[in-house]
């Protein structure tokens, strides 16, 4: 990777460390023990189906729609019942192993299913925004908020959840956690670990909103207008 | 625009907002749904003070170790390709980002909501270069395409108009034909603003947190301005205010909590986005280019004196919401972008006390911000050091106070006169006394309240004789508690 660049950055800090009584920039900081840690007992001890249950409840304060998949359903059958509901396609999705792997090929059979395709560059933006609906998997899910987290990547598109109409989210429930506590921790320890951040990390709460005019909350403005999360 | 926003002395656009009865119901009732929000999110948590604590205490520990953490930032974000550049001053922060701008021959540029690139005049240095700068956050928008009204708060900067002013504004010119319905207006601009992220050139962004340990930028938003604008224009220019920094992730975690609960009741906004880097190899959306700019602009001077625990902000405008100052004269009256108690204790220490002396007077020090601060920045008492400095140092107390403190300070410098004032006081105010016992049209100092509400006539028994006849046994008089 091409390193970058950076301007300034002496007199800059210097300045810094002189206000903060120092002569140079310190060299390192560790990081204290903090006297609180709250964060920790969200939750704490809340089994899978009590997170699920906060999942389901918070979908109805984000204005998200929850179908958890019945035991006589399939996850494709699910997912097919929704796509109707919302008029079917256009739809487009990440190129991800865990559609085939959750029993999804089907989608890849309909005329109008766009998979997130690298080599044809930026011919995957008008696909993405004329598309009715974008479907992805969450790579790790926050009960509390009710928050899918995903990470982009090259067949990851960071449109797919951004520019159609209707996002769907396919949320496995092994990777529900409580909140984003758990998340960030996760991604620090990645960090720790030397792995190679995404260059993009959402943290979704459902469909995009404002309260910018008279503080009345409109639900859809520049991104998704619905959203709906089904959990396997 | 800069800091400053609008004209004329502090008295007159007080004043000014004081007899904008549209502007004040809105602004009462939109606390009032901020603080119901808030109070919701957090009575949940159960432990509020604990995370209140914990985020003072990251906020302060990132402060003492600024250099560092701005330091471990940009050594991460080049060593993803990006680009970092520190400006001490508002002037170096545009012009190299016009630079960029024109290095890349950008024309058009989408901005998603940013407090410093006000602060610091961007669009107009841009403008004057021959881009089209877009704002695409709604309130902003609204302001933009209103021949540029000065924001008047922090979260929701268009709080001081009404659905019927933006759908006439929309009308006169978008082309708007429909109702004043805002989910309406929010779609037509819905409409008009996609095309423009799909054509632009350069996206600006401001930040919430950087986070020095990955070299990530967050942006935390509800509308998804802010992923379009960092998803598609090829170069993406983020501007921050040199303190906005975390240490890791997990900090991020606390203070993200903290933000979105305060500002908006929100457990979390519905997009936190967490960006390092341009995009990566093989990566066909996010900018092939990313530039930091890391802006001073006066915060240094802050460093390492009284009013340090400043730089703890968080921008939630938790404070503004509660502040009944602010619920009463409104955001503009200020004259900064930043409105309130924040900006009442920020505007003097970055633009200097010359042009805003009268700020940390418009308080009544009752500590409702300092309550309401999720990061515990003791608002009120640096308002009533900032009068300190203005009194002790720079002489410049406002004329009206000066008068009435030698008023007060003559009438209580002896006990006869101060027994002589507060015995003559239901006599001289007896001409202004209405059929209810109140005082609707005050002389003197009492004016400004008395445009607005009434004020009690004062009790023809003074408390110290009624203490004195209770002690002896005398009888309560009952009037005393009308309402």
């Amino acid at each position: 990777m091409k390193t970058g660049t950076v301007h300034n950055s002496d007199s800059f800090l210097k300045n810094i460390s002189s206000r903060l009584g120092r002569d140079t920039i310190e060299p390192a900081v560790t990081l204290p023990e903090w006297s609180y840690s709250p964060q920790h007992r969200v939750l704490e001890n809340a089994t899978q189906e009590e997170l699920i249950a906060v999942l389901e409840k918070q979908c109805q304060i984000i204005h998200t729609d929850f179908v958890r998949v019945k035991p006589e359903n399939t996850l494709e059958e699910t997912l097919n019942y929704v796509i109707e509901s919302y008029g079917g396609g256009p739809i487009i999705t990440w190129d991800d192993p865990r559609f085939e792997q959750s029993g999804l090929s089907s989608l890849f059979e309909r005329d109008d299913t766009s998979i997130w395709d690298p080599s044809i560059g930026d011919n995957n933006i008008p696909l993405a925004e004329k598309a009715n609906i974008g479907i992805t998997f969450s790579d790790i899910t926050l009960a509390e908020s009710g928050t899918v987290v995903l990470f982009s990547g090259a067949k990851k598109g960071r449109a797919v959840s951004l520019l159609p109409t209707v996002y769907i989210a396919l949320i496995p429930a092994e990777s529900i956690v409580p909140r984003m506590t758990q998340a960030t921790s996760i991604i620090h320890n990645k960090i720790q670990d030397g792995d190679a951040l995404s260059s993009c990390i959402n943290f979704i709460t459902g469909p995009s909103n404002s309260a910018d005019i008279e503080m009345k909350l409109v639900v859809g403005v520049h991104g998704p207008i619905k959203v709906t999360y089904i959990v396997y | 625009m800069s800091i400053k926003i609008g004209e004329g002395p502090f008295h007159q656009r007080v004043e000014k907002g004081l007899n904008n009865p549209f502007m004040r119901g809105a602004v009462s009732s939109a606390q009032e749904r901020f603080q119901q929000r808030k109070a919701s999110a957090i009575e949940e948590l159960g432990n509020w003070e604990e995370w209140r604590s914990l985020g003072e205490e990251i906020r302060q520990h990132t402060i003492e170790h600024l250099d560092f953490y701005l330091n471990q930032l940009s050594e991460n974000i080049i060593k993803r390709g990006g680009h970092v550049f520190f400006a001490a001053t508002a002037e170096e922060a545009n012009h190299y980002i016009r630079d960029v701008v024109q290095s890349k021959n950008g024309k058009k540029v989408v901005k998603s909501k940013s407090m410093v690139t006000e602060e610091i005049s961007l669009n107009a240095c841009l403008e004057e270069a021959g881009c089209e700068v877009i704002e695409t956050d709604l309130g902003e928008y609204i302001l933009q395409v209103d021949d540029h009204d000065p924001p008047s708060h922090i979260v929701t900067p268009a709080l001081h108009k009404n659905k019927e002013q933006i759908r006439d504004v929309f009308k006169a010119k978008l082309g708007y034909t429909k109702s004043e319905m805002p989910e309406e207006l929010a779609l037509h601009a819905r409409e008009l603003l996609r095309k423009e992220f799909l054509s632009a050139d350069i996206g600006i962004t401001g930040c919430n947190f950087a986070v020095a340990e990955s070299g990530s930028i967050s942006l935390v938003t509800n509308e998804g301005n802010a992923r379009l604008v960092t998803a598609l224009p090829k170069t993406q220019i983020t501007v921050m205010g040199m303190e906005r920094i975390v240490p890791t992730f997990e900090e991020l975690d606390i203070l993200v909590s903290l933000l979105t609960r305060s500002a908006v009741g929100q457990k979390l906004t519905s997009y936190v986005t967490a960006l390092t880097g341009p995009r990566t190899e093989g990566e066909v959306d996010g900018p092939e280019e990313f530039h930091l700019v890391i802006v001073d602009n006066g915060r240094s001077s802050i460093l390492g004196t009284d009013f340090q625990s400043v730089l703890q902000c968080i921008r939630c405008a938790a404070c503004i919401n509660v502040c009944p100052v602010y619920r009463h004269v409104g955001g503009h009256s200020y004259g900064s972008i930043y409105p309130g108690p924040i900006g009442a204790v920020l505007t003097p220490l970055l633009e200097g006390y010359e042009d805003h002396k009268e700020l940390p007077y418009a308080s009544t020090l009752c500590a409702a911000c300092s309550e309401a601060c999720p990061v515990k920045i003791p608002l009120h008492d640096l308002l009533h050091k900032h009068r300190q400095v203005i009194v002790e140092r720079e002489g410049k107390a406002p004329v009206s106070e000066k008068l009435i403190m030698k008023a007060f300070g003559f009438g209580i410098s002896s006990p006869a006169l101060y027994q002589m004032g507060s015995k003559f006081a239901p006599m001289a105010m007896k001409p202004f006394v209405g059929e209810n016992q109140s005082i609707s049209k005050g002389p003197g100092p009492l004016k400004s309240w008395t445009d607005s509400r009434e004020f009690p006539a004062p009790d023809q028994e003074r408390f110290r004789d009624w203490m004195k006849s209770r002690a002896k046994g005398g009888r309560i008089d009952e009037n005393r508690y009308r309402s």
